[in-house]
C-alpha cells in the first residue's frame, strides 16, 4: 500500500480542514475556558460533526456510521488538532467504536455503535490508576458476586469521564496487579449505583475525570470480550487511541510551527526579520523535519490498524512515541521563538503546548512506548 | 492476474534461472560490490556471469530506456523487480557513479547521441565513471569553483585540480564541473564536461582517511583536453555551455538522495537483527531479558524509534512523488536526517562494542572493521553538501524564511 493518502481521504481532509477553521477553532476553545463551560466542549458541535458523519467515521454503514477506516479517523483527529477543537470524538468516536467494534458481542454492537453515530451518546474508557500509564498494573477489583461482578477501585484521566453517558472500565476479574492476565472489561452506566465522577479540569482546558467505584454491580452482559482475558482486546483499543492522539498531535506540532514559520518572516528585531538568523533558520529546519518523520509513522500507524488490526502495536507505539516527542519539541520551539508573546495567554501557541502536553502523556509517553518497542524487539 | 503481477511471476522465475547460487548470499559490504570498468578484477566467476546476464537482459540499470541499454521498466516494475531481488537475496549485479549520477544526468540534459554513446557502456559496467566537484577552494560553496576550461576551436582545454573525487584511481573516466566563462558572475559560467582520464594531463593521487582507507583522490588536470565531439555529434559538454550549474544542481538533488537511501538501506539490513539484541549479546541482559545497561538501552530505544520513523519517511516520499521526478527539496531533508541519524547509530554501535571493537588491526575485529565504519560516517553529514548547508536549502525553498 502507498503511504498517501486516497483520493477520498483527501477530500474528508479537506473539507474537515475547513469546517473546523470556520467553526471551531482556538478562539472557541479559550471561550469554553473562560466561560468554564460545564460541558467543556460544544454539544451543538458535536451533533453538527454527528450529522456530517465523524462520530460514526469508524462505525459500519449496516449501524448508521461513516465506515471511513482508521486513517478516515486519523484526517479529522489531525484536523483537530490543528484547531485544538475539543469534542469527545476520541473517546467516543475512536475508543468506544473500536472496543464495540473489535470486542463486543453483536448484541452490544447493535446497542451501541448506531448510537455513536447518531451522536446520541457519549463514552469514556477507564483504564489508569496511577500517574502513569500502564494497562497491566489495574488493581481495581471485578468481584465474582452471584452471576455477576462487584467493581471496586478508582480510575484517573478518563478522558470525557465528566459527560460520558456509559464507561468501557477495565478491572481484575483474577491475578494481582503487573500481570496481563486477570483483566475484564465492563461497560458500565454512569448513572449506576456506586459511581462517583469527579470532574478534572486539566492543564489544556480540556477534561478528564478521576471516578470511584464503590461495590458497583455488573452482570455478564455488561462484559465486553472475554472475562479474564481482556488485556490484548484493551491493547487493541489502546492501540487505536494512541494512534489517534498521534494524528492529533501532528496536526497541533504542525500547526504549532506553520505559526512559528509565520512569525519568523514577519517579527523584526535588529532591523531585520529575525527568520534571517541562521540560529534560527537551522531550528525551524531541524523542526521541518522532525514533523515530517511523525507524518509518516502516524500514517503508516493508521494504515497499519486498517490493514492489519492485531498487529498494530509496535506501529502504534512508535507513532505516539515520535509524535509525543516531536509535538513537544514544536511547542516549546513555537514558544521559545517568539519571545515575549509566547508567554501570553492572549496569544494562541501556549494552548498548544498544553494540549500537546495532555496529549504526548495519555496512553502512554515517549518513554513508555520506547520501552515497549525495546521489549517488543528483545531487549 | 495483473500485468504487474504476471511481471513478477516472470522475474522471478527467470532471476532463479540465471542468478548465480554464490550471487544469492545478500552481500551488500562495500567489499563486495561490483563497480566494473577498464581496470576491474572480478572477485568470482559467479560475479562476471552475473553481471552479464543481468547487463543483457537490461536490469542493472532497469527504468532506463532500453534503446539506452536499460530495461525499459515502469517505476512499478522496477519496485516489483527490486522485492523479487531482496527475497532471493540476489546481490546487485552493478553499482557505479554512471549509474547513480552520470546516467540520470544524461537522461535529462543530454542529446540523444550523448545517451547512445555514453550509457550503454554504463549499463554493461565496461566503463567506471567519477565525479569531479570539489575543489580545494570551493566546498561546501561549490558554485565558486576554478578548474579552467579554455575553448581551442576543435578541443577544450583543461587546467586546475579537483578533490574529494570518489574512486578517481579506478575510474576510466571522469564528469567535471569547470568554468567556462571566467568573467560571468559564479553560478553562469560553469560547464559540465566528459573526459577521458586515459591521458598524460590527468593524474590521481588517494587521499587517507581518518578510517585509515582511501576511497577519495585528489585529482589533477594539467592541460588536460577533451575533444569538442567524442564521436560524431557527441559533444563534451553536457546541457548548454555555461549552464553547467543547472545540470549540477539536478544531480546533487539525487545524489542527496542516494545517501540518504544508503542510510535507508543500511537500517534495512539492520532491521532483522536490530542495534539492541546485538547490544544485549555484547553487553549481556539482566534477568527478564533486558539489556544490562538502562542508559545505552535507553538511547537505542530512541534512536530505533527515529530510524523506523526516517524509514518511513524515505517510502512516504518516494510514494508522494509523482512519476519520473524526485522528491525535490526535500532530498535535503532526507539528506540531512538520514546522515546524522547514520553518525548517531554508529556512536551508539561503538559504544556498545566497548573496547573490543578499538582493536584497529588484527582478526577479531576483522581489522576494525566497525570503528572504521564509525569513522566513515563522519564524512555522511559533509559529503555531498553538509548538514549546515542542507538545513540552508531547507530553510530557504521549503519554508520560504527572509535572507535564507
Amino acid at each position: 500500500m502507498s503511504l498517501v493518502l486516497t483520493e477520498e481521504q483527501e477530500m474528508l481532509r479537506d473539507a474537515a480542514h475547513g469546517f473546523l477553521e470556520r467553526n471551531a477553532p482556538v478562539s472557541a476553545l479559550r471561550k469554553l475556558r473562560d466561560e468554564n463551560n460545564p460541558d467543556g466542549f460544544s454539544r451543538d458541535l458535536w451533533k453538527e460533526m454527528a450529522e456530517m458523519g465523524w462520530a460514526g467515521i469508524l462505525v459500519g454503514e449496516t449501524h448508521g456510521g461513516a465506515d471511513f477506516g482508521f486513517v478516515g479517523a486519523g484526517v479529522l483527529a489531525e484536523e483537530m488538532g490543528r484547531t485544538l477543537t475539543a469534542s469527545p470524538f476520541l473517546s467516543t468516536s475512536i475508543l468506544a467504536a473500536t472496543a464495540f467494534n473489535k470486542v463486543a458481542n453483536d448484541a452490544q454492537k447493535q446497542e451501541n455503535l448506531p448510537k455513536i453515530a447518531g451522536g446520541e451518546a457519549l463514552y469514556a474508557l477507564a483504564v489508569d490508576e496511577a500517574r502513569k500509564h500502564g494497562p497491566a498494573k489495574t488493581a481495581m477489583q471485578a468481584e465474582k458476586h452471584g452471576n455477576g461482578f462487584k467493581l471496586s477501585g478508582d480510575k484517573t484521566f478518563v478522558a470525557d469521564g465528566h459527560v460520558a453517558d456509559k464507561i468501557i472500565v477495565a478491572a481484575r476479574s483474577a491475578g494481582s496487579a503487573g500481570e496481563q492476565d486477570g483483566l475484564t472489561l465492563f461497560l458500565v452506566d454512569a448513572k449506576a449505583k456506586g459511581v462517583s465522577v469527579e470532574r478534572t479540569q486539566m492543564v489544556d482546558s480540556r477534561n478528564a475525570a478521576r471516578i470511584r467505584f464503590d461495590g458497583v454491580e455488573a452482570t455478564g452482559e455488561d462484559v465486553i470480550g472475554e472475562v479474564d482475558g481482556g488485556y490484548m482486546a484493551l491493547e487493541g483499543v489502546l492501540n487505536a487511541g494512541r494512534a489517534g492522539l498521534s494524528a492529533e498531535m501532528s496536526g497541533s506540532a504542525q500547526q504549532a510551527f506553520a505559526m512559528t514559520v509565520t512569525y519568523l518572516k514577519e517579527r523584526k528585531q535588529f532591523g531585520t526579520e529575525i527568520g534571517t538568523f541562521q540560529a534560527l533558520q537551522h531550528r525551524a529546519a531541524h523542526l521541518y523535519s522532525e514533523i515530517e518523520l511523525v507524518k509518516s509513522a502516524v500514517l503508516k500507524a493508521l494504515q497499519e490498524l486498517d490493514a492489519n488490526y492485531g498487529m498494530a502495536g509496535p506501529i502504534c507505539s512508535l507513532a505516539k512515541a515520535k509524535a509525543g516527542e516531536v509535538a513537544k519539541l514544536a511547542s516549546q520551539e513555537a514558544v521559545q521563538m517568539h519571545g515575549g508573546i509566547g508567554m501570553t495567554d492572549e496569544y494562541d501557541i501556549g494552548f498548544f503546548m498544553k494540549r500537546i502536553r495532555v496529549a504526548q502523556e495519555m496512553f502512554g509517553d515517549g518513554s513508555f512506548h520506547a520501552d515497549r518497542l525495546a521489549q517488543m524487539r528483545g531487549y | 492476474m495483473s500485468e504487474l503481477e504476471t511481471f513478477r511471476a516472470e522475474a522471478r522465475q527467470w532471476l532463479e534461472e540465471n542468478c548465480p547460487e554464490e550471487m544469492r548470499d545478500g552481500a551488500a559490504g562495500e567489499e563486495n560490490i561490483c563497480w566494473g570498468g577498464r581496470q576491474w578484477r572480478f572477485q568470482s566467476d559467479a560475479q562476471k556471469v552475473w553481471l552479464e546476464r543481468m547487463a543483457q537482459k537490461g536490469w542493472t540499470v532497469p527504468a532506463w530506456p532500453k534503446e539506452y541499454g536499460g530495461g525499459g521498466l515502469s517505476k512499478e516494475e522496477v519496485k516489483v523487480l527490486k522485492e523479487e531481488m531482496r527475497k532471493l537475496k540476489c546481490r546487485s549485479p552493478l553499482e557505479s557513479f554512471g549509474i547513480w549520477m552520470l546516467g540520470p544526468a544524461l537522461l535529462k540534459y543530454g542529446t540523444h547521441e550523448q545517451k547512445l554513446h555514453f550509457l550503454p557502456p554504463i549499463a554493461r559496467g565496461e566503463i567506471r565513471w567519477c565525479q569531479g566537484y570539489s575543489e580545494p577552494n570551493a566546498g561546501s560553496d561549490l558554485a565558486s569553483l576554478q578548474c579552467k576550461c579554455e575553448d581551442k576551436d576543435d578541443h577544450w582545454l583543461v587546467n586546475g585540480q579537483k578533490v574529494w573525487t570518489s574512486y578517481a584511481d579506478k575510474s576510466d573516466w571522469i564528469f567535471v564541473l569547470v568554468r567556462t566563462d571566467p568573467k560571468a558572475t559564479k553560478h553562469n559560467g560553469i560547464s559540465f564536461i566528459l573526459i577521458d582520464m586515459d591521458q598524460k594531463g590527468v593524474s590521481t593521487k588517494p587521499i587517507k582517511l581518518i578510517s585509515g582507507n582511501s576511497p577519495f583522490c585528489e585529482t589533477f588536470f594539467d592541460d588536460a583536453t577533451a575533444p569538442k565531439e567524442h564521436a560524431p555529434g557527441v559533444s563534451a559538454i553536457v546541457g548548454e555551455v555555461n549552464r553547467g550549474w543547472d545540470v549540477a544542481k539536478y544531480l546533487l538533488t539525487h545524489e542527496r538522495e542516494m545517501i540518504s537511501g544508503g542510510a535507508g538501506s543500511v537500517g534495512n539490513a539492520m532491521s532483522s537483527r536490530g542495534m539492541g539484541q546485538v547490544a544485549a549479546d555484547e553487553v549481556g541482559r539482566e534477568e527478564g531479558g533486558r539489556l544490562a545497561d538502562p542508559l545505552l538501552r535507553a538511547k537505542i530505544a530512541q534512536a530505533e524509534v527515529d530510524g523506523w520513523a526516517f524509514l518511513l519517511t524515505l517510502e512516504r516520499m518516494k510514494d508522494e512523488a509523482k512519476a519520473g521526478q524526485g522528491v525535490g527539496a526535500n532530498s535535503s531533508m532526507l539528506k540531512y536526517y538520514g546522515t546524522e541519524y547514520n553518525k548517531r547509530r554508529f556512536e551508539i554501535l561503538m559504544d556498545m562494542g566497548g573496547s573490543e571493537e578499538l582493536e584497529w588491526e588484527g582478526e577479531r575485529t576483522a581489522d576494525g572493521k566497525r570503528a572504521r565504519n564509525w569513522l566513515r560516517t563522519k564524512a555522511n553529514s559533509i559529503e555531498g553538501g553538509t548538514s549546515e548547508v542542507q538545513l540552508n536549502i531547507i530553510a530557504k525553498r521549503i519554508l520560504e524564511l527572509p535572507g535564507a
